[in-house]
């Protein structure tokens, strides 16, 4: 008896699901994203989180003072777009103007930058876990998506989280974040939207680098079967993944160059070579750190065949805060401090942050820890 | 993992109390369940740091620039087949002979051979002066290696799909292997192409075969090749090859990420992404390296070392000029792409070898023309002269070709 029952042919002949136009438009998207000394300015939080960045400096959280806030970020010298290939947007400040009336998004665009949307709604509970959560968002992300390429939007976050405990992160969580996280890049490339792919594991807790890095290896496998099955084209992605670290609280405290080893092994272990590029949330590290840790990776003797650079929040708006103050007789002051954390930055994305004040080769310590495998 | 005492205090407890009152239940308290639950443990490390660049270290060795290597694993029966092409009679002696040729063929070879693959007789035949063919390999810094599955057996319900086998008892035959000489192994598994298959059965269960054997090797110090051979049986074409090979590989990769297999301790030999061999549509070299090396570049870790391609099938010459275009692929190749060659490495010398003492030196000239040619093409650098060997051109597909 022949059988033909397409039912079971579980992988039948693809069904393109992108033209070559539109895979050559996402490849080139995320080619400019992370084009050589570029990365990724994070000015995505929300109205939330924008309220606890505030009530650091004592300035109220109302809706001219985030307008204010992201219009002194992006009205800095053009010359930014050296060091800034994209930013990415809440939904509010891609409808906002600068102080000279022109939208935000055009205001990037025009300095030849890339603009990128946060699309994500937040997280969601997993019940019947030990806390975990899974994000939401997909529901008419489609028509959503379309409407922000139309608003000038040319790539798009969606953050998942995952943390390191006693039975976390468990199975579900993993394959559960993946999955959505496959969904959401699906989505965006059928609107011409690059989707940046992050699953966070929050560095909360005592866990040392090794747990650290296998948790990793794990979570980043899950999430490029999940791709892989989803039919995504993954030359038109990009990855934001946490760096591998120790826990906050773990006792040990590990140099810039085994977070490196340990950061970039896990990445060879699971990326594959075609995602052009991989730019890492800064997490909570403060500005210094993040840009030590960016440089040790790319200076760290392991071939690396994607970009590795930055999408920071904090690591690159911190010191601006702290100079604002809410004043406006502090925005240069403020923009200096936020173009310096970029130019920086920038260095260290090609290996050639060099700190003042400390020796090269003090800064390039033994990379071989003894009794360290990784 | 034995129980924690209090869970264990309290099930016995609870079981005194079922004797009395039969009814079932098993008290757990929150943090047991928890723990119970970590399906998530910290890494159990069964490699220690030596072991793992021991492994990675003969891996390097393998696929050094300009080498890859010599698959001579067919199994008897296949030698059958070959032999019958040349009218030989496929005794134990006249495969000796036959393989004592290719391995003491000339110091040319050395740049060219990082490994060799042995059949298990193979590996306990010797010289005519009463050498051991594996000391013969290693003496001359090759690295040896061994063919340890045994065979595909069929996947019932599928559409003449199989797995592989050869697990049973694996962990002590590797120990063996390993103190023989050898320090690499292979595994065969197959794929088809049809309108409905590779079923997603045929794709999982061999993904994860091929796991465990991998896991099973390391611990014994010997780096597993691991060969998802997809056929080029059919009339398929490029495209559809490789969107198979991508969802095959990306299959492979996650069930190696499951079973804790140390990547740069392995080796991949995966078949060139190809139209079916019925397909009326003909394709460039070119055409095929770009196919193929955009499906690895999706699907392969840049930790794995290198990628050694299987032949199946393809001429001497084919096979030479695909893998010379995969090495000048304009894209970014973060793995060494080499061979892994049976019958293109060794159809013209068998045929000039015909099974006649007299033609031994004519027939090991062809093996090394064909291993300096490999040479070549494993750097990009292999220029076709249009003419090859005595069957360098004819295709040496075999339909539904099985070992």
């Amino acid at each position: 008896v022949k059988f033909s029952r397409r039912e079971w042919a579980l992988t039948p002949s693809p069904y393109p699901s992108l033209s070559p136009e539109q895979k050559q438009e996402l490849a080139t998207i995320a080619q400019r994203i992370v084009a050589p000394g570029k990365g990724i300015l994070a000015a995505d939080e929300s109205t939330g989180t924008m309220a606890k960045r505030l009530q650091k400096i004592n300035v109220e959280n109302t809706e001219e003072n985030r307008r204010y806030f992201r219009d002194l970020l992006f009205s800095v010298d053009p010359s930014i777009s050296q060091h800034v290939g994209g930013v990415i947007f809440f939904h509010e400040t891609l409808y906002q103007k600068s102080d000279k009336g022109v939208l935000f998004p055009k205001v990037v665009k025009d300095k030849g930058i890339v603009v990128g949307i946060k699309v994500d709604k937040g997280t969601a509970g997993l019940n019947g876990t030990d806390g975990e959560t899974t994000t939401q968002g997909l529901d008419g992300l489609s028509e959503r998506c379309a409407q922000y390429k139309k608003d000038g939007c040319d790539f798009a976050k969606w953050r998942c989280v995952l943390k390191i405990a006693h039975g976390c992160p468990s199975p579900l969580a993993i394959a559960e974040n993946a999955n959505v996280l496959a969904r959401y890049a699906s989505i965006c490339q059928q609107n011409g939207l690059v989707p940046i792919v992050e699953p966070e594991i929050l560095p909360d807790g005592d866990h040392d680098l090794q747990r650290c890095q296998y948790v990793t290896e794990k979570v980043l496998a899950a999430v490029y079967k999940a791709l892989s099955d989803h039919h995504v084209y993954l030359e038109g992605t990009l990855l934001k993944p946490n760096m591998v670290t120790a826990g906050h609280s773990c006792p040990r405290k590990y140099t810039p160059q085994e977070v490196a080893m340990a950061t970039v092994t896990a990445l060879r272990r699971t990326v594959p070579a075609a995602v052009p590029g991989i730019c890492f949330l800064s997490g909570g590290q403060s500005e210094e750190e993040a840009s030590l840790n960016l440089n040790a990776m790319n200076q760290t003797p392991l071939h690396r065949p994607w970009k590795l650079t930055f999408s920071y929040g904090r690591a690159l708006q911190a010191s601006a805060l702290a100079a604002w103050k809410g004043q406006p007789a502090n925005k240069q002051a403020a923009q200096e401090a936020f173009f310096t954390r970029a130019k920086i930055n920038s260095l260290a994305s090609k290996g050639e942050y060099k700190p003042t004040g400390q020796v090269d080769k003090a800064a390039s310590q033994s990379l071989y820890t003894a009794s360290y495998v990784y | 993992a034995p129980l924690p005492s209090s869970l264990a205090k309290k099930i016995s407890f609870s079981v005194t109390r079922l004797n009395r009152h039969l009814t079932a239940a098993v008290l757990f308290d929150a943090a047991t369940l928890g723990g119970l639950r970590a399906k998530m443990p910290h890494a159990y490390p069964f490699l220690t740091p030596e072991q793992k660049k021991e492994l990675s270290d003969i891996a390097q060795k393998i696929v050094a620039p300009g080498k890859g290597i010599l698959a001579a694993d067919e199994s008897t029966g296949s030698v059958a087949k070959r032999f019958q092409s040349i009218n030989t009679e496929n005794t134990e002696e006249n495969r000796r002979l036959y393989r004592q040729l290719l391995f003491t063929a000339d110091d040319r070879i050395n740049p060219c051979v990082g490994g060799v693959i042995f059949f298990h007789e193979t590996l306990y035949q010797k010289t005519d002066d009463g050498k051991l063919f594996p000391q013969v390999i290693k003496d001359r810094g090759m690295v040896v290696g061994i063919k340890v599955d045994k065979g595909v057996v069929p996947l019932a319900g599928t559409n003449g799909e199989t797995t592989t086998q050869g697990l049973d008892g694996l962990y002590e035959r590797c120990a063996q292997y390993k103190k023989d000489g050898a320090d690499f192994a292979k595994w065969r598994c197959v794929l088809k192409i049809t309108p409905t298959t590779p079923s997603r059965l045929a794709i999982i269960e061999n993904a994860n075969v091929l796991a465990r054997y991998a896991s099973i090797c390391q611990m014994h110090g010997i780096v597993p090749i691991v060969e998802p051979e997809i056929l080029p049986d059919g009339d398929h074409d490029l495209k559809r090859c490789q969107y198979v090979t991508e969802k095959v590989l990306a299959a492979v990769y996650k069930a190696l990420s499951d079973h804790h297999v140390y990547l740069e301790g392995t080796l991949l030999k995966p078949n060139m992404v190809t139209a079916g061999h019925s397909c009326s549509h003909k394709y460039t070299a070119q055409e095929i390296a770009m196919a193929t090396v955009t499906a690895l570049r999706r699907t392969v870790p840049p930790a794995v070392p290198g990628i050694t391609f299987l032949s199946g099938g393809q001429s001497e010459e084919e096979a030479s000029v695909n893998l010379n275009a995969m090495n000048q692929c304009p894209l970014h190749r973060p793995w060494a792409l080499t061979f892994s060659y049976g019958r293109a490495l060794q159809a013209s010398a068998l045929k000039t070898w015909a099974g006649k003492k007299e033609n031994g030196k004519a027939c090991q000239e062809e093996f090394i023309k064909r291993a300096l040619a490999n040479n070549q093409a494993s750097i990009g650098k292999y220029a076709s002269k249009g003419e090859g060997g005595a069957a360098a051109g004819e295709s040496l597909f075999v339909a539904n070709h099985a070992y």
